[in-house]
């Protein structure tokens, strides 16, 4: 995570209160896995249960998201991003794009 | 034996396939009795009364899928229509174990507000058929009173 920028999915900070906006801050990444990874988790889809090599390909997927989106916001001067939205899609096989977007804001 | 081969993987499948399921189950119930003082709710204001410590976005993500006995069950169920059992009790165990992975990381919170589920397939083949995985995202904001 980059530096101490405050995330929330709520329409403010908790406790503070937002003395200026910054507008939308978005970040995107679509990620993939090799190929000994997919044949795994073909191999796994047979007997079912979690595909752990696709749990953490999200995970990374997402924590990538949400660090653009923070530098984003701290490009802008932003000390917090409210109002958080995660969208996911599998835009190619095997591949995950996740997508991070909210509200740049500072707070007092 | 070249030809038995579908019938032992489908029946194999079957075997370790619920054995899985019946396994996560279990684990799902007995950390949600673990996790039971962590409320998470789609509630967005928090309680007025208090003080709030620390508020911050806490995410959990999973990616489960079904055996092949479930998926063959499932094509064939299509034929007729109506409830796909097997689908159904897939993305509920999903969903759940997003939101227990959400939970156990901020053991120390009094409460995750706006919770939200983000679901979707990973496809696998060209003709637009999924892999009958599901991902789950859950996300929410962990809040921690005085």
């Amino acid at each position: 995570m980059v530096s101490n920028l405050l995330l929330t999915n709520l329409e403010t900070v908790p406790g503070r209160t937002i003395v200026e906006h910054y507008g939308l801050v978005s970040g995107s990444t679509v990620r993939a896995k090799h190929i000994g990874r997919d044949i795994m988790a073909g191999l796994k889809n047979l007997v079912g249960g979690e595909l752990k090599g696709y749990t953490e390909l999200l995970s990374d997927a997402r924590n990538e998201a949400v660090k653009r989106m923070s530098q984003q916001a701290e490009a802008l001067g932003a000390n917090a991003v409210v109002n958080i939205r995660f969208s996911t899609s599998s835009v190619s096989a095997g591949a995950a794009e996740l997508y991070a977007y909210g509200t740049a804001v500072k707070v007092a | 034996m070249f030809y038995g081969s579908p019938v032992i993987l489908f029946f194999g499948a079957w075997w370790i396939g619920s054995s899985i399921e019946k396994k996560h189950y279990a684990s799902i119930q007995a950390r949600e009795a673990q996790t039971l003082h962590i409320p998470a709710v789609p509630i967005r204001t928090p309680e007025a009364d208090r003080t709030i410590l620390e508020a911050r976005l806490v995410t959990g993500c999973v990616v489960v899928s079904n055996d092949y006995f479930k998926k063959v069950l499932a094509g064939l169920r299509k034929i007729f229509g109506g409830r796909l059992r097997s689908y159904e009790s897939l993305v509920d165990r999903a969903r759940r174990e997003a939101v227990l992975r959400m939970k156990e990381s901020c053991p120390e919170a009094h409460a995750i507000l706006n919770l939200r589920l983000e679901t979707s397939m990973i496809s696998q083949t060209q003709r637009d058929r999924g892999m009958g995985a599901v991902e789950v995202v859950a996300y929410g904001t962990a809040i921690r009173y005085e």
